[in-house]
């Protein structure tokens, strides 16, 4: 069932951008720091934790990296892959795994929607983010802006 | 020129430029490193000076640049984000200009577990790609990535590497023009051994125009033998050897993997798009000179080089 998600990159962008409509309606109700941050927390370690192996970095980048999680490369590479790719494609880290821009940009191939978003520079991660709610800082999008050298 | 960088003189000037790398040594000597350097910088550029490649540590690449800067050679100052934060890598890029150094190569780096510490903290806070562009905000902001003032801005010219000799093949092209989006003025990539994989890169990064954007220097180094060839292959992240280059060394016994390496050479200086080679003859610098002269390069040394 999840390996079939996964695998259908699509539907899981559809899946992203009905979700990401869907809650702002309730943007007033969805505030950090409340029990409804714990609530989606939860939720979303036991959603995104299944499916994409989640490490709950709180700034979700889905759609910008073939809805692999780039928070599960050992070197938390969200800008690409580095150059010690196997040249089977396994991870020059955990060579059991396979290296999961590999996967990324396959899959990322089979996105309409979001699919060159792959091709950007993404800003560094804030780590301040961490086990706090992704969906929650979507709605809020001051919660995820770069740091102030990067904007300007 | 943005830099004042010797380096970026020659490659602005057209010439074909020649960087080479130096290994840091184990010891707190000053004179271990003059040493290295005197063995390969009359034939190159400018020198690399990595930072605790293959996680093993050595003196650091900010001790041995300022060093080098000091006597008047030209270095190269690789930075990888695996031992440092953000905050420790701002502030060595300004201790490295103020030192002296000119030339700075931003490296994601090997994992920990590839060194004699795995059991080390690995930090990868920054990534290459916001490395570069953490220290281009630096040069041409003049501020810290919180957007904090600098009094005075680094000098540097900045580089990145690129393998373009491991999956994903097709996105190699897209990540090359990501770090040039990032801030990228030049490139090393990794060890070059099958050239028309290379060329077929090439044509795409052509397509792109990034050639344009990038002064792109080819990784070119020396074999020992084919045992050490596929030794590499193996065990060395990121390094492709091809099946009839190991034939070749196989075959044609000592001396061949540097024919092979000046071959290398010749044929990647044909590439419309390459503007130089860097060459990593890893415990063998001594060939460096011999590499650079039967390849027909020729080098424009530092004014004040000793």
């Amino acid at each position: 069932m999840f390996r079939f998600l996964q695998n259908s990159p699509h539907l899981l962008e559809l899946f992203y951008s009905a979700t990401g409509k869907a809650l702002i309606p309730f943007r007033r109700v969805l505030k950090k720091g409340g029990t409804a941050e714990r609530v989606f927390v939860d939720i979303e370690k036991w959603t995104k934790g299944a499916m994409f192996d989640c490490r709950m970095c709180g700034q979700c980048v889905l759609h910008s990296t073939g809805m692999t999680c780039p928070m599960t490369c050992p070197k938390e590479m969200r800008n690409g892959p580095c150059g010690g790719v196997r040249a089977d494609g396994r991870c020059e880290v955990l060579p059991d795994k396979p290296c999961v821009w590999t996967q990324a940009w396959i899959r990322s191939r089979e996105m309409p929607n979001y699919g060159n978003d792959i091709l950007h520079v993404l800003a560094p991660v804030n780590r301040r983010l961490k086990d706090t709610s992704a969906w929650i800082n979507h709605l809020h999008p001051e919660n995820l802006n770069p740091p102030a050298g990067w904007q300007q | 020129m943005r830099s004042g960088s010797h380096l970026e003189r020659v490659l602005r000037s057209g010439k074909f430029a020649v960087t080479a790398e130096l290994n840091p040594p184990d010891s707190a000597d000053p004179e271990a490193v003059y040493e290295r350097a005197q063995t390969i910088a009359a034939s190159c550029d400018a020198m690399n000076a990595t930072d605790a490649s293959g996680a093993h540590v050595h003196m650091s690449s900010v001790g041995v640049c300022a060093l080098l800067s000091r006597a008047g050679f030209e270095a190269v100052m690789q930075v990888s984000c695996r031992d440092r934060n953000r905050i420790a890598i701002q502030g060595d890029l300004l201790g490295a200009s103020a030192m002296g150094v000119r030339n700075v190569l931003c490296l994601t780096g090997d994992g920990v577990q590839a060194g004699d510490q795995p059991e080390a903290k690995p930090v990868f806070d920054l990534d290459s790609m916001t490395l570069l562009r953490t220290a281009c905000i630096l040069r041409d902001k003049s501020m810290f990535l919180s957007g904090r003032k600098l009094d005075a801005p680094p000098k540097l010219f900045l580089g990145a590497a690129a393998n373009p000799f491991v999956p994903p093949l097709d996105f190699r092209p897209y990540r090359l023009q990501k770090k040039v989006e990032a801030g990228a003025d030049f490139i090393q990539t990794q060890y070059c051994y099958d050239v028309p994989r290379f060329r077929k890169y090439m044509e795409k990064v052509r397509e792109l125009g990034i050639h344009e954007k990038v002064f792109i220097l080819v990784g070119v180094g020396p074999v020992k033998t084919a045992k050490s060839a596929e030794w590499m292959r193996t065990n060395v992240p990121g390094v492709w050897i091809p099946d009839d280059v190991i034939e070749r060394l196989k075959k044609g016994g000592k001396g061949e993997g540097k024919r092979l390496c000046v071959d290398i050479i010749q044929q990647v200086r044909e590439i419309k798009g390459v503007a130089g080679v860097h060459i990593m003859a890893y415990k063998q610098e001594e060939l460096v000179p011999e590499i650079v002269a039967e390849a027909g390069l020729h080098v424009t040394l530092p004014s004040n080089m000793p």
